[in-house]
């Protein structure tokens, strides 16, 4: 299990508490699909991915960046729990949607970056240890139960 | 993945616009990496202060940005421009090759906090592609 201290506990609420998931899900999965753009593999049915502003512009990856964000609030409201949190949806990523968990690390990377961006300096070194640290549980979780 | 003829250019538009602020991108990323993955300390365990900005942290990463900037001017042929670097790496400071993953990271993140409209969605991809092909770039002389 994993232990959180106080302060830990108190940062991520603190910077998920100004993250708004309709802003920063979009931002984040199009980025992904971007900079990483053998992502779009999963998403055939999205419509046109072909440029940058398409991806940005596109309804469906923005509907579905709100969905992946949305999924985090769970974590964040969880987190002695997170392992349990996403067992179904580890699950479901594994044997309903066949995601390489590879992609569940880029996610995260690229979350950072956007909170990043979002924040400024005031996503201290100290900020952004705690965040990955979360991130990485996350990760984990949503990679456990692939056999 | 290499550079495409769009990628060099996005690089070296956007080092031009950002390379103003590069000793305190390289403090910055360096600080972070040292606290967010501790086990890169073991690299400097003859510094005396290994805080966020202190002396040795920004001098250095002072250091690794003159690398950087040596890298965009080399874009054409970065094994070639990054030769002797490569060898320094590999034969004296021997930095195992993961860890040139886990600064470019932390100089991406440093990019998003100081110019965050001008760290776009493309510049973000051709900056994470030119990092890598550094690493590479880096890492070829080592066996």
């Amino acid at each position: 299990m994993v232990d959180w201290t106080d302060t830990e506990k108190s940062t991520i609420s603190a910077v998920w508490g100004k993250v708004d998931i309709n802003e920063v899900g979009p931002l984040a999965l199009g980025r992904v699909l971007i900079v990483y753009p053998w992502t779009q593999r999963y998403f055939g049915s999205f419509g046109d991915v072909s440029t940058p502003a398409a991806i940005m512009g596109n309804p469906k990856v923005a509907a579905h960046g709100k969905v992946v964000c949305g999924a985090l609030d769970k974590a964040v409201k969880n987190m002695g729990n997170i392992l349990a949190t996403y067992k179904s949806l580890s699950e479901t990523h594994a044997n309903k949607l066949f995601v390489d968990p590879e992609n569940f690390r880029v996610l995260a990377d690229v979350l950072t970056i956007v909170v990043a961006a979002k924040f400024g300096a005031s996503f201290t070194p100290e900020i952004q240890a705690t965040w990955q640290k979360f991130m990485k549980v996350v990760v984990a979780a949503m990679g456990s139960r692939y056999f | 993945m290499s550079l495409t003829a769009k990628d060099k250019k996005m690089v070296k538009a956007f080092w031009a616009k950002v390379s103003g602020k590069a000793e305190d991108i390289g403090c910055d990323a360096l600080s972070r990496m040292l606290v967010v993955y501790p086990q890169t300390k073991t690299y400097f365990s003859h510094w005396k202060d290994l805080s966020p900005g202190s002396a040795p942290v920004r001098k250095h990463g002072g250091t690794i940005m003159g690398g950087i900037s040596l890298a965009v001017a080399s874009i054409d042929d970065i094994s070639a421009g990054l030769l002797s670097l490569s060898e320094l790496h590999a034969f004296q400071l021997r930095i195992d090759p993961a860890n040139f993953k886990i600064l470019s990271h932390n100089i991406l993140v440093v990019l998003a906090v100081l110019f965050p409209n001008d760290f776009n969605p493309e510049a973000h991809v051709a900056m994470d592609k030119f990092l890598a092909a550094v690493g590479r770039a880096l890492s070829e002389k080592y066996r």
